[in-house]
């Protein structure tokens, strides 16, 4: 009687579904390493692993492309903040249109925004309704491709940084913290580098890193505009090797690991980007 | 606000077309790198090859059949995956609330959900090529355990509709479960307890008071899966190397080079996918707001 009650109370459906779950997940990340590991035969090592990272391919891709997650979370901080900041300083009307943008890049998928990105940008800006030009094609060099790239996942990355931005702003009394800034004398820049930043630290982590997530394996916005970077490279390395993909991807997953961790680590929230599929 | 009157400098009018210049470097932004690229492929979309205005681009748009056909199986792969995603996301997300499992096993899930719901493209794509493909570790499990040959006595196919959809799912279900799971921390236990005082059954009260609170986070939430995988390029292109004609991968292959020998055509084609995506995040706002009356 006793058991027959404990075992009912066991919630089978619930497990089923738990370890259903826990298959799903662990099943292609089990086969990965599994297979990364087989490089020699009959020997389990990490021949494919020593292979892949001594690429001097790998290392420069790899750095390329963290030095423009670097570059994004940057520009996006230095865009998003004073506007956050603003907005609810100054100009809460403004709410509602700027929250509308940042949703936009739902809309518009990474492949349909390198699209208009190289439409607009592989001719040469000229001043409206004449022939002076004042911008050489974007694409037509690396600063300017760099620049657009760049551009391109501030856009992708907008509606996650905005919203941790935002939330950061809602725990922090903004208005007070500006008074009391501004009666002992401080300038905006003042404000925002060394009051406000430094309150939504927690929130710009969490922004900085989901960003560093989108944008560190990207693989369209980079093939179509053609940089150097590590999605490109991993995918151009699977057409012709078998074992070192394998081994970059399980890096690249625990890479992803570890950012998340950190997310929830500083944030206490779930990271949920759906940019670079 | 008599405090912001003694101090000078915050003495700024408070509303006024000056503050909006405040934000003007953010709306220069948006223009520039999201709003004029939009804005080129639908004036594109609806000019021929002399730069006139036609609607000739969007007729053709309806009558092209692999364009049609493109859409057609990219729809049916991102319902199939927010389905069957949602569906299963939400049975995860079940177990571990409202379910009854330990707690550990609750943050061990979403925890893993942040991850899965971001692992995607490459890496992603090779992991299903090491579990699903022709020599993978489960294709190889299924022959060794019950002697069939997932590509030779099955229909099975990794680089097809239910082998992109299967890889898809991993990161179609986290997302649900991360949506799923606040939402089932909502039900309030008055409801449960109020519906069995008045000699409700479990199954009663999932029918009739859970599920209805529920249901439109549920189907928006999937309405977002839908977006998520119709917008999706990286994974599909390198899981089947472009042989797969999503959408995506036909306005990729529009842009490498003009495959369809009408630029209009292959602007109206964005467009459409524009036009999709935009009618699904409007769907998914509105449930949104429908299921804030009840839970919050």
């Amino acid at each position: 009687m006793n058991l027959m009650s404990r075992i009912r109370r066991i919630p089978f459906w619930s497990w089923v579904w738990f370890l259903l779950g826990a298959l799903y997940f662990l099943l292609p990340l089990y086969a990965t390493l599994n297979f990364s590991l087989r490089m020699e035969r009959d020997v389990i090592g990490f021949k494919a692993y020593i292979r892949a990272f001594e690429d001097p391919d790998f290392l420069k891709t790899f750095l390329y492309s963290n030095m423009l997650a670097l570059l994004t979370i940057i520009a996006s901080i230095i865009l998003i903040v004073p506007t956050a900041y603003w907005i609810r300083l100054r100009l809460p009307e403004a709410r509602r249109i700027v929250e509308f943008i940042t949703l936009l890049p739902f809309v518009v998928p990474a492949i349909i925004l390198v699209f208009g990105l190289i439409r607009i940008y592989s001719s040469p800006v000229n001043i409206p309704f004449t022939e002076i030009r004042i911008l050489q094609p974007l694409t037509t060099f690396e600063v300017g491709t760099d620049i657009l790239i760049i551009a391109g996942y501030v856009v992708l990355g907008l509606p996650y940084m905005y919203r941790s931005v935002d939330t950061g702003m809602r725990t922090v009394d903004v208005r007070t913290l500006t008074e009391a800034a501004q009666s002992l004398g401080a300038s905006w820049f003042t404000i925002i580098v060394r009051i406000i930043l430094p309150n939504i630290r927690a929130a710009l982590l969490s922004g900085a890193l989901l960003t560093f997530a989108i944008v560190v394996g990207e693989v369209t916005l980079a093939s179509f505009l053609g940089v150097p970077a590590f999605g490109p490279y991993l995918f151009l390395l699977g057409q012709h090797r078998a074992y070192e993909p394998a081994a970059l991807s399980f890096a690249s997953f625990l890479l992803t690991w570890l950012a998340m961790g950190l997310l929830q680590l500083v944030s206490g929230e779930q990271g949920q980007a759906a940019g670079a599929h | 606000m008599a405090q912001t009157a003694l101090n000078p400098k915050s003495s700024l009018p408070a509303s006024g077309w000056k503050n909006w210049i405040g934000v003007l470097p953010f709306f220069l932004f948006a223009v520039l790198f999201l709003v004029l690229p939009s804005l080129r492929l639908v004036m594109g979309s609806f000019a021929d090859n002399e730069g006139q205005f036609t609607f000739a681009n969007i007729l053709q748009l309806f009558q092209e059949q692999s364009i049609l056909d493109a859409y057609w199986l990219s729809i049916r792969i991102s319902a199939a995956t927010a389905l069957g995603g949602g569906i299963f996301g939400f049975l995860l997300a079940y177990s571990v609330t409202v379910g009854g499992l330990p707690k550990p096993l609750r943050s061990a899930l979403i925890t893993f959900s942040g991850v899965a719901s971001n692992f995607a493209g490459v890496p992603l794509a090779f992991a299903f090529i090491a579990t699903l493909g022709r020599t993978g570790f489960v294709t190889a499990l299924i022959k060794n355990l019950f002697g069939v040959n997932l590509y030779q006595q099955t229909d099975f196919d990794l680089y097809s509709f239910w082998g992109l959809s299967l890889t898809y799912m991993y990161f179609q279900f986290p997302l649900m479960v991360l949506i799923m799971a606040p939402a089932l921390d909502g039900l309030k236990r008055e409801w449960r307890e109020a519906a069995e005082n008045l000699g409700a059954s479990n199954a009663q009260y999932w029918l009739k008071v859970a599920f209805p609170v529920l249901l439109p986070s549920l189907l928006g939430s999937m309405i977002l899966l839908f977006g998520n995988a119709f917008g999706a390029y990286a994974t599909a292109y390198a899981l089947t190397g472009g042989r797969l004609g999503i959408i995506t991968i036909q306005i990729g292959a529009q842009i490498r080079g003009d495959v369809l020998h009408n630029p209009g055509l292959g602007y109206a084609m964005a467009m459409g996918m524009v036009v999709i995506m935009a009618i699904s995040l409007m769907g998914y706002s509105w449930l949104q707001k429908r299921s804030e009356r009840w839970l919050r």
